[in-house]
């Protein structure tokens, strides 16, 4: 086996020195009968790198994956180009194959690019400071409730109905185990939903979505302005980071914590994961931010490091008393998301979101002009919900067949609600073409006629 | 060597390391009423000054490619170059988690059929796939065990873990708001069982119990363990943390558990990737299956569905606990791993791994203190009694392995012992390695017996850089690069 380096003269003479007889004398604290005689049954035996190819290229051929089909889905999940140095330098062993930075000196690479993560991440959302990532956008956004309960000691979140589903559901589960209350607003479409109404002086916080599930940016300063009158934080998410290359940041319109998808940096859609979540707070509420911070440090002769710090928070110093849980984060795909924004910068990233919303534009306009469509958006950034006549999961089945993966239908998250049976969401990003444009435009009007 | 300055720090403003399309003409942009933003605050650089950034970072790195990286309960092992290159097949990487159904079929089998591997290493009938580490999975798996408590009309109050258990298991078990006690460890560094039969009644919820435990042995009664759990109706949680020692020797679901994770990137060698990302898979017995978290995946004859919501089959699901399908990524990684060793591979690869851990284990008693009598498992636990009255800690000799080339063994863990050295190798060394290493901290014991503490104290002299002052971190804790000189001179 290629991956064992140990031959069978070794072994012999390991057991020889350990004073053994048989490797399963070394396993004799295992009572007899639990002890497995022979290789368990129905599995296979060991295959070389050739045979695990096709084994995977056969899974890989029954997808289709999104650079074979003309492709519009995001619902939390972007398609962004990622230039090839992100992935060369995430593969260098000395990223891939560390682990958490427990011994700094020797792990100064791992801690300086998380240091220029959390600024990156706290530059994006306009908010003080981040931690080094979290799973992804929706335990982010749960963890960030269960914070702003202990910041507030008040338990009653009031959950906005356009957030992403996922995001309220996960949410929904901690609530329901930690013991806390949600108010959740139905999905709201059209944007409509008045929030500020919804908060009285039990609120603990409100968490509100822009550009929300259905492509809405909102404008959240008053709003910010509402919680904090009764006392409440606002929570701020973002399952489109690109989008904060062109909106107004979270943070300059007052919120208090900021949860994120990352994975529109760098990062591949992967069916889903592992993605990067990202999350921001004050100054003042960095002690009970959930999960690993990198801090400035000094080393014994002045220089300059990093090193994992505040870690009386966490679980493998408090155990029972920790703020969260956590343990892992997303740290390679934290790195995948920093040298991708290192390599577009300022002028890059402003650019790359314009550009997203200049071809959603030019798409908005094409589809604006189809019989019996109706696109719900006044404003966008890079998605939209255009409403059909005619169910939208039954259009996305019959567009697949033609290469054309024409968004996500409402229906998938919303199974139960009949209004909105006919939305899709629909994406565009730096990578969809004209010839991707003319083909959604084509099948729509097919399957519309 | 040379300090490599922040990216913050390399800024030429307008520079950027991408060259994108002309933007078309489409007039006004259409935000809703929100600002356009007209700035980030981001560095300008180009391509070759991100790359060779990125690269000199990376230098002052190591990880297993680099040397043996012994951190004990962490399972630092070889990590396939094989797997990355599957995990970036389009067909697998390129995917989107909402894609109609019919188009992903073949990421649904390879789901499915990790799922199979997972439930025959262990001889559990189901297991939850999505949590997205062990700790979540540590999550998962109590959510599912307070679900089921809750079916049957109780409500039970407290959880029982051992003193040796990982952090995250108090702490999961606080989170879902239950009360912790601590399970005494006898002196040969296992679970008292006669405590714990007498802390055990019918307000205890659940045990978790890591096995092989955290001082590397295996719990010899853990069947009695089991039984006495069961009897006064409360559920087994095992950490699954140490899985990679009894793969194809033992299986979980002989031992009477009821749910344990897999961490994919210790067991079955997803990359640590500095932290991150992990994947932590929960096998459960019958009486949880019901209460797992959706998404699921289903199969009728050659045809796999998915179901996101609390239904059917799945009605009794306790909800979700992530974005989209689970940690599709890792589960490549994981599979392709399983494939490439075949059972007996993996039965092998915890042959070597315990066998390693004992060579070292008797290697190493001749100048260090084993903290309990062998055999261990895949993993040796000592302690620095062999430093008393050097005034070395186990922290300076730590430190003075790193300019030897070995990363560290995981130090003051577990809690048990006094100045705990963890030592894990895993089956992915070599005879000459483990013998360099053995030599080597021979070498460095007898060196502080010697009595050299000014050498201990003042280690690494050749690392990238000299040791840290965390405490001083922690007490003012700059956390951001920022332009503000007032604060960066603060910190210089």
């Amino acid at each position: 086996m290629r991956y064992l380096p140990l031959t069978d003269q070794d072994r012999s003479s390991m057991l020889d020195s350990i004073g053994a007889g048989t490797v399963d004398d070394l396993f004799r604290d295992v009572p007899a009968d639990l002890l497995l005689k022979d290789r368990i049954d129905g599995l296979p035996t060991h295959k070389g790198e050739l045979e695990v190819e096709r084994l995977f290229a056969d899974y890989a051929g029954r997808n289709t994956p999104a650079g074979d089909a003309a492709f519009f889905l995001g619902a939390g999940a972007y398609r962004h180009h990622v230039p090839a140095t992100v992935d060369y330098i995430i593969q260098r062993g000395e990223f891939l194959t560390s682990y958490t930075p427990y011994q700094p000196e020797v792990s100064q690479g791992t801690l300086q690019y998380l240091f220029e993560f959390q600024t990156q991440v706290a530059l994006l959302t306009g908010m003080d400071v981040a931690n080094a990532s979290m799973y992804d956008g929706a335990t982010a956004c749960a963890e960030a409730v269960l914070m702003a309960n202990r910041l507030t000691r008040r338990s009653r979140a009031v959950m906005s109905g356009g957030l992403h589903p996922h995001y309220a559901e996960t949410t929904r589960t901690l609530a329901r185990f930690i013991g806390f209350d949600l108010v959740e607003c139905p999905p709201d479409p059209e944007n409509v939903e008045d929030l500020a109404d919804r908060i009285d002086d039990k609120t603990s916080c409100v968490v509100v979505q822009t550009p929300d599930l259905f492509g809405h940016p909102s404008d959240l300063t008053a709003l910010a302005e509402a919680c904090h009158a009764k006392g409440a934080l606002l929570i701020v998410a973002v399952t489109e980071v690109m989008s904060l290359g062109l909106l107004t940041p979270p943070g300059d319109m007052g919120a208090d914590i900021v949860v994120a998808e990352g994975q529109s940096i760098g990062n591949s859609l992967n069916f889903g994961g592992p993605h990067v979540g990202l999350f921001a707070t004050r100054q003042k509420f960095v002690r009970q931010m959930p999960g690993r911070l990198c801090g400035q440090a000094t080393d014994a002769e002045g220089n300059r490091g990093f090193v994992l710090t505040l870690s009386t928070r966490e679980q493998h110093i408090r155990r029972e008393k920790a703020t969260s849980n956590i343990c892992t984060n997303s740290g390679l795909c934290a790195l995948a998301f920093t040298v991708h924004l290192s390599l577009l910068g300022e002028a890059g990233l402003l650019k790359l979101a314009e550009l997203n919303h200049a071809r959603t534009i030019q798409l908005v306009d094409r589809l604006a002009e189809l019989k019996g469509v109706k696109v719900l958006n006044r404003g966008f950034f890079n998605e939209v919900t255009v409403r059909l006549p005619k169910p939208a999961a039954g259009i996305v089945d019959s567009l697949a067949k033609r290469r054309v993966l024409a968004g996500v239908p409402v229906s998938r998250f919303y199974p139960d609600r009949a209004e909105l049976s006919g939305d899709l969401l629909v994406t565009v990003t730096e990578m969809t073409t004209d010839a991707d444009m003319d083909a959604l435009i084509d099948g729509l009007k097919e399957e519309l006629q | 060597m040379l300090q490599e300055s922040l990216i913050f720090e390399q800024d030429s403003p307008g520079s950027t390391g991408v060259d994108l399309p002309d933007l078309p003409d489409v007039g006004k942009p259409r935000l809703g009423g929100v600002a356009q933003r007209k700035s980030v605050g981001l560095p300008g650089l180009t391509e070759p000054e991100v790359v060779r950034h990125f690269t000199r970072l990376s230098q002052k790195n190591i990880g297993i490619d680099s040397t043996m990286y012994n951190l004990g309960s962490c399972t630092m092992k070889h990590n396939p170059r094989l797997n990355e290159k599957v995990a970036r097949l389009p067909g697998l990487a390129d995917i989107h988690p909402m894609q109609p159904i019919e188009t992903v079929q073949g990421a649904l089998a390879l789901i499915d059929d990790l799922a199979e591997w997972l439930k025959a290493l262990t001889n559990m009938p189901a297991v939850a796939m999505t949590p997205g580490a062990g700790a979540h999975g540590e999550l998962c798996g109590m959510m599912a065990i307070r679900s089921a408590i809750e079916h049957r009309g109780e409500s039970r109050t407290r959880v029982l873990v051992p003193e040796s258990a990982h952090g995250t298991n108090p702490a999961t078990a606080a989170s879902l708001g239950y009360k912790v006690d601590t399970i005494p460890v006898d002196k040969t560094g296992r679970v008292d069982l006669k405590a714990l039969t007498k802390m055990l009644d019918s307000d205890v919820a659940a045990i978790m119990l890591t096995n092989p435990n955290t001082c590397g042995l295996f719990e010899r009664d853990i069947a009695r363990i089991a039984e006495a759990v069961h009897e006064v109706g409360a559920f087994f949680y095992c950490d699954g943390a140490n899985f990679n020692a009894i793969v194809g020797k033992v299986r979980p679901g002989d031992l009477g558990i009821d749910a344990m994770h897999i961490n994919l990137h210790k067991t079955f060698s997803t990359p640590h990737g500095g932290g991150g990302p992990g994947s932590g898979p929960v096998v459960l017995s019958e009486a949880l299956a019901p209460f797992a978290p959706y998404p699921v995946v289903t199969r009728k004859g050659d045809v796999y569905d998915l179901v996101e919501s609390a239904e059917g089959e799945t009605k009794n699901s306790f909800g979700r606990l992530k974005g989209f399908h689970g940690q599709m990524g890792m589960f490549v990684r994981a599979l392709s791993y399983m494939l490439s060793h075949g059972i007996d591979g993996l039965r092998q690869a915890s042959e070597d791994a315990v066998l390693s851990a004992n060579y070292i284990m008797k290697g190493l008693s001749r100048t260090m203190t084993p903290s309990f009598a062998g055999p261990c498992m895949h993993e040796a636990l000592f302690d620095d009694r062999f430093l008393k009255g050097t005034g070395i800690t186990t922290l300076d000799f730590a430190k003075a392995m790193l300019d030897e080339g070995f990363h560290p063994m995981t130090v003051y863990f577990p809690l048990v012992v006094h100045g705990a050295m963890l030592i894990e190798p895993t089956e992915s060394e070599s005879k000459e390695t483990l013998d360099q290493f053995v030599d080597t901290l021979n070498y460095l014991a007898e060196r502080a017996k010697a009595g050299d503490k000014a050498y201990f104290a003042g280690a690494p002299y050749y690392a990238p850089l000299r040791r840290l002052d965390e405490t001083a971190a922690a007490r003012k804790p700059i956390l951001r690069w920022t332009e503000d000189e007032a604060l960066r001179n603060a910190a210089e």
